[in-house]
Parts: C-alpha cells; sequence; structure tokens
C-alpha cells in the first residue's frame, strides 16, 4: 500500500477544514487532460461531501509531455501571494482546453480574467520559491508513488481506483 | 524464471538505440544503470511510466546513474515513439533475437511476446541491488528506483 509521504501541512493549498473526516490530496498536472477532466469531478465531491471533506493540490507537471504545465503551474503558485491560487486553479483547468494547444499567451489570459495585479505577478513568477516549491511536490509525488496524473491520495492513501470511484472510497470512511 | 534476483551478476547485452546505435551495459561500468523492460513502445501504461521517468533524468543524473529503457520493439519504432513523446534516453531494441536480453533477465513473457514490466537497479560493479516486476498494467513509478539508487551511496 502506497502512503503519502509528505504529510498535508499549513504550506498546502487547502480547500475546507483541517478537522474534516477525509482529506483529498491530488497530485495535478494542469496541461494533462485526465486532470482536466477530473477537475469537475472534485468539485462534484467536495459539493457532495462539504464540509467532511478538505482538499489539497498539489503539483505534479510532466513537463516534456505538456509543455505549458510548468508555466500553468507557476501561474497558479504566484497567484497565492495575492490570495488567489484557487480562482487561478479554477480558471486554469475550466479553460484547459481553450489554452493547451496554443503558445501560452492564451494561458496568460487568466491573469487578467482572474482579476490579478499584473505587477505583483510579474515579481512572484521571479521569486525561485515558486519553481522550488513546483519541484518539492514533484519530487514528494514521485516519493509516494505518484506514477502519472492525477494522483490522488485519500487520507493518505493513494487510490489505485479510477477517479470516478472516489466518491465511494470517499462515503466510506465518512461513514465509519 | 522468476526475474533475477538482488546478488545477481547482471547479464551483459548489445542492444541498438532508436538512432541505430548500439549501446552495451558495458558503456556503462563504473556508473549505476537503471534498466527498465516495458512491454510496447505506444501501449498506455508504458507511456506514462516512460513520462514520468523523462521527468526524473536530473535525479538519475545526481546519483550518476544512466537509465535504459528496453523493450521488442524495433529501433525505427523506437524512434518514432521517443520523438513523439520528447524522452531523452535511450530506448534500446531488444528485437532479434526478439527478446533475448529480457529473457538473461527473467523479464520475459512467452505468451504475449514481450518484456515483463520489470525495474533492475544494477550497481557501478554490475551486480542487481534491486529489482521488481510489475504487474502488466500497473504502472510501478519511481520511488522504489529512487530508494534502491540512494541505498548505493
Amino acid at each position: 500500500m502506497t502512503q503519502l509521504t509528505i504529510a498535508v501541512g499549513a504550506d498546502d493549498h487547502a480547500e475546507g477544514d483541517a478537522s474534516a473526516a477525509v482529506t483529498l490530496v491530488e497530485y495535478g498536472d494542469y496541461q494533462c487532460p485526465y486532470c482536466g477532466a477530473a477537475y469537475p469531478l472534485v468539485k462534484q465531491l467536495q459539493k457532495q461531501f462539504g464540509d467532511d471533506l478538505r482538499f489539497v493540490f498539489r503539483n505534479f507537471p510532466l513537463t516534456q509531455a505538456h509543455p505549458l504545465a510548468q508555466m500553468a503551474a507557476e501561474l497558479a503558485e504566484a497567484a497565492a501571494a495575492q490570495e488567489k491560487f484557487w480562482p487561478m486553479h479554477d480558471w486554469i483547468y475550466e479553460n484547459q482546453e481553450q489554452w493547451s494547444g496554443g503558445d501560452g499567451e492564451e494561458l496568460l489570459g487568466g491573469i487578467a480574467a482572474v482579476g490579478l495585479d499584473a505587477v505583483k505577478l510579474e515579481h512572484a513568477l521571479k521569486q525561485p520559491q515558486v519553481a522550488r516549491r513546483i519541484k518539492a511536490d514533484f519530487n514528494g509525488g514521485v516519493r509516494s508513488g505518484v506514477n502519472g496524473t492525477p494522483g490522488f491520495f485519500v487520507n493518505g492513501r493513494l487510490h489505485q481506483g479510477s477517479p470516478q470511484a472516489l466518491a465511494q472510497v470517499i462515503s466510506r470512511l465518512i461513514d465509519r | 524464471m522468476p526475474i533475477l534476483q538482488p546478488g545477481s551478476a547482471a547479464p551483459a547485452f548489445s542492444l541498438h538505440d532508436g538512432a541505430g546505435h548500439p549501446v552495451s551495459l558495458a558503456d556503462f561500468s563504473g556508473r549505476p544503470v537503471v534498466l527498465v523492460f516495458y512491454p510496447f513502445d505506444w501501449s498506455p501504461v508504458c507511456g506514462d511510466q516512460l513520462a514520468l521517468y523523462n521527468e526524473l533524468l536530473d535525479e538519475f543524473d545526481a546519483q550518476k546513474a544512466q537509465l535504459l529503457a528496453l523493450s521488442v520493439d524495433s529501433t525505427y519504432c523506437h524512434a518514432a515513439f521517443a520523438r513523439d513523446r520528447k524522452y531523452r534516453f535511450p530506448l534500446l531494441a531488444d528485437f532479434e533475437p526478439k527478446g533475448q536480453v529480457a529473457r538473461a533477465y527473467g523479464a520475459y513473457e512467452p505468451h504475449e511476446g514481450c518484456a515483463e514490466r520489470a525495474l533492475f537497479v544494477i550497481e557501478a560493479s554490475g551486480v542487481i541491488r534491486w529489482s521488481y516486476l510489475s504487474p502488466m498494467d500497473v504502472n510501478p513509478g519511481a520511488d522504489g528506483i529512487l530508494k534502491a539508487l540512494e541505498s548505493l551511496s
């Protein structure tokens, strides 16, 4: 059984309360179509389980397969400095089909769409901790046995089935 | 025959990569080698597995290790697959006699006619330090490889 080696902490991007019965961690690549397909599923899970579920997103960009994955991850991480990680994260996935085939221009459209201060964002993007964090997320994911994206952990345990099967796993843990 | 276990000498081989260049295990003597047998180019699980390793070349480099991936596909097939997926490590063609190297490592699946999904970490002296056989349809990830490489240093 494969376990999450990096415990969820204060530095993580999390939606929901730390006291929730279930914590779902996703290792995701913003340009991965399977992650794009899992995005509405996660939203659905959050709606379905409400306060019982905390959702954490960590970066796992496969940069050779997905040339814009790193840039997208950097944008979301830099947006966090303006407290806009989640709006950026959501915009990137909701518009994945529009920007994914482009050269990055369409992706940068997210800056205005989310209402970010472009000057501050540019400054944030230059901070070495942005790339460092993405790399640390990636390495932690590899150590935890993430073998592709999206990689989900439910209460620290690698979810081996399809994303569609997550609802059942989560509801069983909540009912316990 | 089960896959070769830790402590066994790694069988020597010389095969061609996607560019048609000969690549031998002996070329990397004095360095650890990560040897990855996989069933087929273009198959979904293999593609995901190799994409992950492609992201980890810096990690392997840091351990001075060389990554080599082998399947029974031909050099031309390897070249097209590597180009399409932007792989930056050699794909070796265990093509003729088919699966000969996979057989030597106990990693040939005779019914499917392909290599098993098997991983080996070979230490600098040429002895297998770690090996792992994954079910055909399961991507084994990289955590085992990284742990084995770290145990060498």
